[in-house]
């Protein structure tokens, strides 16, 4: 493919960075296949008939009715292939929507109109985000204010940053460099500027870019928001208080008041910091804790969650409690020189 | 315009629905179908023109990386640009002008069914248009025409509610147009019109009707409910307030997805209509053309989710209306065979409808294929809200559907108006539209894939070669547009006299003068055979 027209220097084609983009280009390959037959046989036909039956040189047309057998053709052929555009592209999908159980998790919020990266060791960073090569990374998504649409074209992924709930995507960088990242939902004035750049470095050289905060890790600060907010009045983690004890409750699953039962995820607990009488836990009164919409930004919502997942012993895909440092695992067949890599 | 025919010093002049009666009132207070088409000619022309100067402006801005205008002033131009080239030119194109002129006539019939609604559909168009060029003197707004929410319910400080007032008040003239239609398909054929042997301009007009009738009245809901969370504060879609930002999607998608087929139906039907006459054959396949236009209308009822596919869908629905959205490209399919096939073995001119409609059957063929990129799930994650869309939309709506109205109008025009326009001119300016259509909006394809974001007034420099060569083929395509607005408006007075049939086409409009009385036809006429009965063109001329 190429890549770019060699003297005027005009890009034709994005960089392939991320083990999913081939996956995806092969796909865009093939629908190009099939447009690129299809225009030129509608293309050619229509030449050849307007010239072999022109005027001048057949005056006299023959009258046909049409053909079911041609329709049924025409039909059901564009069908068949439409199908196998229709499962592959599934099953992308299917692929983009599952981030491995390894990924890294980075957490984004959107903003009008800038990125806001939040690393699990505590580093943050605005319109920038440093990724190692070779690593899944997942990235957990809020937006403060309106929709945005986080995209890395070179990774070929993109997805919806919608207020009110955490949208994911996740890739496995491949390839050293740094890539533009765009907000492609039109989010207000500085839209065009709601753009950065995703840097892929080497492990190694990677851990240096994100070498944490002052305000140490991610859950260390949400501990800090914990107390200052007040809710370890009622949410007591060495005996039973008011509200629920937070320990060991991380991705469990939760009786709630109503019956039913759900999972202390991701979103379960933002949904149970910004609007507390949503769902109230089975043998809680509701009205208890305050609502904090409105009160609390998105990120510190996410340092919250860092803070209670570190309550519990197995989180999901690393350890990121406050007393160990981050971990990078790295996939073992696709890059062995890649070992964890490990901050501090 | 009746007065120009009339001061004519050429002979006298049969009478006939432009000469029949003079002054504004004579206009204003018009229940005639086509002098009602000519209303709506000159309103949408104006709004095209209008729509047409905010595109230039953006394209020229778009010269330079870093943009020439303010980011204020570029959003308010492509929102502006939008709404009306969608609400105020697209939707109401041809069914208003062209298929509110020609429907009565051919189908053997005085005129619509109701034709003061008819009017009335003119006066609340106006009353919509005049709303929203009020938001764009005030200032402007700032949302897209997609309007999407929090952002134009809470965020948005631009004229937000005056722009969606005005497309909500045009919804409604949309509405009595398709009521119109489908009553008047009904109910007023004459005899021995039977459905079988409508022409197929009508089958499509019938089937938009259909969508305007029942999914317009979603669009005025989901407006309602964007103004009352903006005066109200009532938590509708922002979450901030405990509403729902992609239940504004559905709703609105609910409309605006169908509402692209009330866009390129009409047009559909416009190029069935010519590809018969010039290539004088019975068109190849007429019940399943017919069948393709239902199928659609009915299929793109339920393709709106395709828009949300990366909002967090659950893979369910994202795999259910991607299979759909498949599903709806076959109808679209079969009607680009079927004008192919109608050319073999015809008798092929190469008048400048026809070159409109060879224009049309390209264009749309790559519109609808770089539709499959954005069916399929795992492609549309690389092309959603870039260029790649703004491509794909524009070669069904410009390549599409102003390809067939301009196709139409020069069809037409001579029945309509009783003059012929320069044949030269004309062809000219055809070719200019197709060439500066591909130059503007090809490279857009490639910016597309490269990541370029839609909606952007600033861009990255390594982008600005082909967003040159977009503004240069836009400035081609601005001259191919304003070419015919000289020699249509030179043909009302200097063009030489038309006849009833200059075509030599089959079809009712073409068996009465032009232009037609005001009640089209002297006594009803008695259909005795199907649609499209061409033979060699001398049987038919002289």
């Amino acid at each position: 493919m190429l890549a770019s027209l060699p003297l005027l220097d005009i890009p034709l084609f994005p960089p392939v960075a991320s083990a999913q983009a081939r996956q995806i280009d092969y796909l865009y390959f093939f629908i190009s296949a099939v447009t690129i037959i299809m225009t030129l046989l509608i293309f050619v036909a229509i030449v050849f008939f307007a010239y072999k039956y022109r005027r001048s040189a057949h005056p006299h047309p023959t009258q046909i009715e049409g053909s079911t057998k041609l329709e049924l053709f025409w039909s059901i052929t564009p069908f068949l292939v439409m199908l196998v555009m229709f499962a592959w592209g599934a099953q992308l999908y299917y692929a983009a929507q599952n981030p491995p159980k390894d990924a890294m998790e980075i957490f984004v919020t959107g903003k009008q109109w800038m990125w806001k990266i939040q690393y699990p060791n505590g580093t943050r960073l605005i319109n920038e985000l440093y990724v190692p090569v070779g690593q899944p990374v997942k990235l957990t998504m809020a937006s403060e204010d309106v929709i945005h649409s986080f995209s890395i074209p070179a990774f070929r992924v993109r997805h919806d940053v919608v207020p009110g709930t955490y949208n994911n995507l996740w890739f496995t960088p491949t390839k050293p460099g740094d890539y533009r990242l765009y907000c492609t939902e039109y989010c207000g004035l500085w839209h065009a500027k709601m753009n950065g750049w995703v840097h892929v470095r080497e492990p190694k050289e990677w851990s240096a870019w994100v070498s944490g905060g002052s305000q140490g890790s991610l859950s260390e600060q949400g501990q800090k928001q914990f107390q200052q907010l007040g809710c370890a009045t009622c949410h007591l983690l060495d005996q039973q208080g008011r509200c629920p004890n937070l320990r060991g409750l991380y991705n469990k699953p939760v009786q709630l008041n109503n019956g039913q039962t759900v999972t202390a995820n991701d979103a379960y607990l933002r949904e149970s910091i910004l609007n507390p009488n949503a769902k109230v836990v089975s043998g809680f009164e509701p009205d208890i804790m305050p609502n904090f919409k409105g009160q609390v930004s998105e990120e510190t919502v996410i340092q919250l969650i860092a803070y209670v997942k570190s309550l519990s012993p197995s989180g999901p895909a690393f350890q990121q409690g406050s007393q160990q440092p981050p971990v990078v695992i790295a996939p073992k067949a696709a890059t062995p020189k890649a070992q964890p890599a490990t901050r501090q | 315009m009746a007065t120009l025919v009339h001061s004519n010093p050429q002979a006298a002049e049969e009478v006939n629905y432009l000469n029949v009666e003079h002054g504004w009132k004579s206009w204003l207070l018009t229940t005639d179908h086509k002098r009602i088409a000519i209303l709506y000619l000159i309103s949408i022309t104006l709004m095209f023109f209008v729509g047409g100067t905010f595109a230039v402006l953006f394209r020229i801005n778009l010269l330079s990386p870093e943009g020439i205008f303010s980011a204020e002033t570029y959003n308010r131009l492509f929102s502006m640009h939008g709404i009306i080239m969608v609400f105020f030119f697209l939707v109401p194109s041809i069914p208003a002008t062209l298929a509110n002129f020609f429907i009565p006539i051919m189908i053997g019939a005085k005129d619509l069914a109701f034709p003061r609604i008819n009017l009335l559909s003119w006066y609340i168009y106006i009353v919509g248009a005049v709303l929203a060029l009020y938001a764009v003197v005030r200032g402007g707004v700032d949302t897209g025409w997609t309007f999407y929410t929090p952002y134009s319910s809470t965020y948005s400080n631009s004229y937000v509610l005056a722009a969606a007032f005005g497309v909500f008040v045009a919804g409604f003239s949309s509405i009595l147009t398709g009521l119109n239609f489908i009553v008047t398909v009904h109910k007023m054929r004459a005899p021995g019109m039977t459905w079988s042997r409508l022409p197929l301009f009508v089958w499509a007009n019938y089937a938009t009707g259909l969508i305007q009738v029942l999914g317009t009245p979603v669009l005025a809901i989901t407006l309602l409910l964007l103004a009352f969370e903006r005066i109200a504060k009532v938590g509708i879609f922002d979450p901030r307030i405990g509403g729902d930002p992609i239940l504004f999607q559905h709703l609105f998608w609910f409309y605006s997805h169908p509402a692209v087929y009330i866009m390129i139906l009409p047009g559909m039907g416009v190029i069935s209509e010519i590809v018969s006459c010039f290539a004088r054959k019975r068109i190849f396949g007429y019940n399943f053309i017919a069948f393709s236009s239902m199928a659609i209308a009915v299929l793109s009822f339920v393709v709106w989710g395709h828009h949300m596919f990366l909002t967090g869908e659950s893979m369910y629905t994202a795999v259910s209306f991607s299979l759909l959205s498949m599903m709806v490209a076959v109808p679209s399919a079969i009607k680009v065979f079927n004008w192919t096939a109608t050319m073999y073995k015809g008798s092929v001119s190469f008048d400048t409808p026809m070159l409109y409609a060879f224009g049309f059957i390209g264009l749309f063929t790559i519109g609808g294929l770089t539709g499959l990129y954005l069916a399929s799930l795992g492609t549309d994650i690389a092309t959603h809200g870039t260029y790649f869309i703004v491509a794909h939309f524009h070669y069904v709506m410009v390549g599409g559907m102003v390809m067939a109205f301009m196709g139409g109008l020069h069809f037409w025009w001579p029945k309509m108006t009783g003059r012929m326009y320069s044949e030269s001119w004309s062809k000219f300016a055809a070719l200019l539209v197709f060439v500066g259509f591909n130059l503007t909006f090809f490279p857009q394809f490639i910016l597309g894939y490269l990541g370029m974001p839609r909606r952007y007034h600033a861009y990255p420099p390594e982008f600005q070669v082909l967003n040159v060569l977009s503004t240069a083929g836009a400035s081609v395509l601005g001259v191919g547009y304003l070419i015919p607005m000289i020699y249509f408006a030179y043909s009302l007075r200097k063009g030489p006299k038309a006849g009833p049939n200059p075509w030599g086409a089959a079809g009712l409009e073409w068996q009465i003068q032009s232009p037609p009385t005001t009640f089209n036809f002297d006594e009803t006429p008695t259909v005795k055979e199907e649609a499209y009965n061409y033979g060699p063109l001398e049987e038919i001329v002289g």
